[in-house]
């Protein structure tokens, strides 16, 4: 029998990015807000330390800071055909837990989205025709908010962070030097961009000369130090190159312990509770509303929190699965098309170029996250997609974010995975040698869902998440599409050999592609094809808001971090001007 | 809204023992084996209140569980030779750089299959077990550490039955990579419920991480497999060389505990 505790005004469920910024800003409202995190406290000088932070071994290969899935872990299969059976070790994408979360152990690459992304099926339907939004199944929708809507919460975002950059539209007017594809900037980033070292600068030289628009990827990586609005104050980066997969030791990656926690936690009005796991959103008797949060706590004890307003803070995954337990919206029905929740996940296209140099030592171990030179002529819809067969795009990157040995050693096609020839090509090409990322989008389709395992439980004895999910054919062409655009580049900068690494085939979760799953919980402007309103707030119980990625009807090709951020502060902008005064729906079904 | 409580006193709830007990093990070490923490900064510590204040602790360090003590623990003597057997195989010795076995790697692995990785911490492992697709990953019940003991001894067995009843330790090289190779591709089948292909990448994966990783877990002696390739080890700061393109980085290989001659001799 779960205890019943004195109530809350807001139960944050998670406490990473989003529900830091909930945190300080609900706070800030006023409210007595509590959050619920499953994982442990970490904070810089205790958890990652410089003196031990730089362990490839015990951070990426033996997931220190990372969901450990024996757990909680969830099922996977390619297509409903399949019996999914559970991710049984992390492989394609690196869940976060405890204190900050993915926060913690992201390379610190913040995005916006294009203008056009969150128009992805008025604005191609307009442009390509209809059958291009709707061939292969795509399920693809606008996103019931715009650019300019969203702008002014990217830039509080990015003056949180204090963000790297140069920006390349300025109130519509196109500045040298940026990325003049994306949308028009209230401010110039905060910081300058970071110094780019040997291999972004070959690249952007090369893909200059192609006629392409290099520009500096925006970093979260410090190129200066920095004092954030909330008085919060990060060092500038030293370039060890240990940033995804780890947490920074220097003060210099922007995360919920280095931008907000400082603030937060100081607060009289704020409560964290760490090793609490909510096992699901208790809803009053007519489902209308929630009433609080039941939540098991390490010595196994349940409690249940009422609360005034629930926010799903989690990651993607976790929210979408803590909507379906609880029972809140209607689960998606990939027969009929119906329902909504868990409908439309979508995920990252990633694809690489290798380029090998005779000559040139380039030292790939001096790196940070988001170091980068970056071209963006064939993301979203900066392109003529006529005749291609396919909508999205990516940007290419000539990044470094680190040569750490036992994930980054690059060898030519041809070689063998040991042996002495292994080793030899190994010890030839570690300096001389990097690495192209293609960053493509992901379109939503019919097929690719979330729902609830028929079989699998975690040790709360709750079904596992299940998720459906293969590349699209329209994905497959972009892809290569791309990756052939970025081995133009490679061949450019003039090497001794490149390898194209496509991405072909099924969806595996075997090799490491990125932590960016999408959809599931999306946003739009109507119940019927949505989980959430544009202020991510949920159509069937008003008092429940669900952040994050899943709020993404289809995922462009960006790191979504810097939109998951601004939709979060427009949604607390709009909890603090509207729903505070009177709780309801904030957008009329 | 339910009124708000601002008048509370900070109040910060923390176990203060959990770290110091973790930093005990690294540092002592039982059975030549760092003792498991109790927590190590991962889920399953006690449930904390934090309210009004950062909750800091000092003296709790989330440190580094390294490698201690000499010989092996959980290999036998028969595991322990297709070990070196194979691991010589996977990196061979030449003048270019250390081979698996002359930087340690057997012994790193034993010391990773004794401890939290062989009982397959961050593995879920729960039934029920089909073979799933190869996108599914590793589908097995075996731990790492029950999966090294069962494919080893199915190793030996087949190499028995196929190569005049030797082990796979007392082939020669030719043959030795013959059978790596069958293991690779998956053509060699094993008995006893072992995936070929399973053990291989692990084992593969493994033997690199020994290679690779920092020498406090046990392998690459010497950071001879660092020095090969030009990875200086774990600096903190390249600010001055980031500008200067194409030049090599002069400085010495370190590791976390320094280099051979700040506190060895």
């Amino acid at each position: 029998m779960a205890t019943t505790l004195k109530p809350v005004d807001a139960v944050l469920v998670g406490f990473g990015w989003t529900g830091a910024i909930m945190g300080e800003e609900l706070c800030e409202a006023g409210l007595n807000v509590l959050a619920l995190e499953r994982g442990p406290w970490r904070d810089t000088s205790t958890d990652f330390a410089t003196g031990f932070a730089q362990d490839e071994l015990r951070y990426m290969w033996r997931h220190h800071l990372f969901q450990n899935v024996a757990d909680d872990t969830l099922t996977i299969r390619n297509n409903v055909n399949q019996e999914a059976l559970p991710m049984r070790h992390l492989g394609a994408f690196l869940l976060g837990t405890g204190v900050g979360s993915g926060g913690v152990h992201w390379n610190g690459q913040i995005w916006r989205f294009l203008p056009s992304d969150f128009l992805t099926k008025s604005h191609n339907q307009q442009r390509y025709g209809k059958k291009a939004v709707t061939d292969y199944d795509l399920t693809v929708q606008d996103w019931g908010i715009t650019y300019e809507e969203l702008e002014p919460f990217y830039d509080q975002f990015d003056k949180l962070c204090g963000t790297s950059g140069k920006a390349g539209n300025l109130k519509g007017v196109i500045q040298p030097g940026g990325n003049p594809f994306e949308g028009p900037r209230s401010n110039e980033y905060p910081t300058p961009p970071m110094i780019q070292t040997y291999a972004p600068t070959l690249f952007g030289k090369a893909a200059a000369e192609l006629g392409r628009h290099p520009f500096p990827h925006p970093t979260g990586n410090l190129s200066e130090p920095y004092t954030n609005p909330l008085g919060a104050q990060l060092g500038a980066c030293t370039y060890c190159g240990f940033c995804e997969k780890f947490g920074c030791g220097n003060y210099s990656k922007a995360s919920p312990q280095t931008t907000i926690l400082p603030s937060l936690m100081a607060k009289g009005n704020f409560t964290l509770k760490t090793e609490c796991e909510v096992l699901r959103v208790e809803l009053s008797p007519d489902r209308k509303r929630a009433t609080g949060v039941t939540y098991v706590n390490s010595a196994g004890e349940e409690f249940f929190q009422p609360a005034d307003m629930v926010i799903l803070s989690a990651y993607v995954l976790q929210n979408v699965r803590l909507l379906l337990l609880s029972g809140i919206g209607k689960p998606y029905d990939p027969k009929t098309g119906e329902g909504v929740v868990g409908k439309n996940y979508a995920y990252q296209t990633m694809s690489s170029v290798n380029v090998f140099f005779e000559d040139k030592i380039l030292n790939p171990f001096i790196g940070a996250g988001a170091l980068a030179t970056v071209i963006d002529d064939f993301n979203g819809d900066n392109f003529d997609h006529a005749g291609l067969g396919f909508i999205g795009g990516a940007y290419i990157a000539g990044m470094v974010t680190g040569g750490r040995p036992i994930e980054m050693i690059y060898t030519p096609t041809g070689t063998p995975n040991w042996g002495l020839e292994w080793k030899h090509a190994a010890a030839k090409n570690y300096l001389r040698s990097f690495s192209l990322s293609v960053h493509g989008s992901c379109m939503s389709h019919r097929g690719n869902y979330l729902d609830l395992d028929p079989t699998y439980r975690d040790i709360h004895g709750r079904p596992m998440l299940r998720m459906t999910f293969d590349f699209t054919d329209n994905e497959h062409k972009m892809s290569d599409y791309l990756t052939d655009r970025a081995a133009e580049v490679a061949r450019a900068m003039n090497p001794r050999e490149i390898k194209l690494n496509r991405r072909t085939g099924s969806f595996s979760v075997v090799p490491y592609q990125t932590t960016h799953n999408t959809g599931g919980a999306i946003m739009g402007d109507n119940p019927k094809n949505s989980v959430v309103n544009k202020y991510l707030q949920s159509w069937d119980v008003p008092n429940v808001f669900s952040m994050g990625a899943g709020a993404f009807p289809q995922n462009a090709g960006y790191n979504p971090t810097g939109t998951v951020a601004a939709l979060a502060y427009q949604a607390a902008h709009e909890i603090r001007a509207r729903y505070l005064k009177s709780p309801g729906p904030l957008v009329q079904a | 809204m339910s009124s708000q409580d601002k008048g509370e006193a900070p109040t910060v709830e923390v176990n203060l023992v959990r770290r110091r007990l973790l930093l005990g093990g690294a540092v002592a070490g039982i059975g030549g084996v760092a003792a498991a923490a109790i927590h190590d900064g991962e889920l399953g510590g006690p449930s904390q209140t934090s309210r009004g204040a950062v909750p800091w602790q000092e003296g709790t360090a989330d440190a580094p569980p390294g490698a201690s003590g000499s010989g092996y623990v959980f290999f036998t003597v028969e595991e322990a030779a297709f070990i070196e057997a194979a691991v010589g195989r996977l990196i061979p010795n030449d003048p270019v750089g250390p081979g698996a076995v002359e930087a340690n790697v057997p012994f790193f692995l034993d010391r990773q299959l004794a401890g939290k990785f062989g009982r397959g911490d961050h593995y879920y492992l729960g039934g029920p077990w089909p073979k799933g697709t190869p996108e599914q990953g590793y589908q097995t019940r075996f731990s790492p550490a029950q999966l090294y003991r069962a494919a080893i001894a199915a190793i030996d067995k087949y190499v028995g039955a196929n190569f005049n009843g030797v082990s796979f330790s007392k082939l020669n090289a030719a043959d030795q990579d013959k059978v790596l190779k069958g293991l690779e591709s998956g053509e060699i089948k094993l008995d006893d419920g072992v995936d070929s292909k399973t053990f291989f990448t692990m084992l593969l994966q493994n033997t690199k991480e020994g290679y690779f990783s920092d020498p406090i877990y046990g392998g690459n002696k010497d950071m001879a497999a660092w020095k090969m390739i030009g990875f200086p080890g774990a600096h903190y700061d390249y600010k001055e060389w980031v500008s200067r393109h194409g030049e090599r980085v002069p400085y010495p290989t370190v590791g976390f505990k320094g280099r051979p001659g700040w506190t060895e001799t």
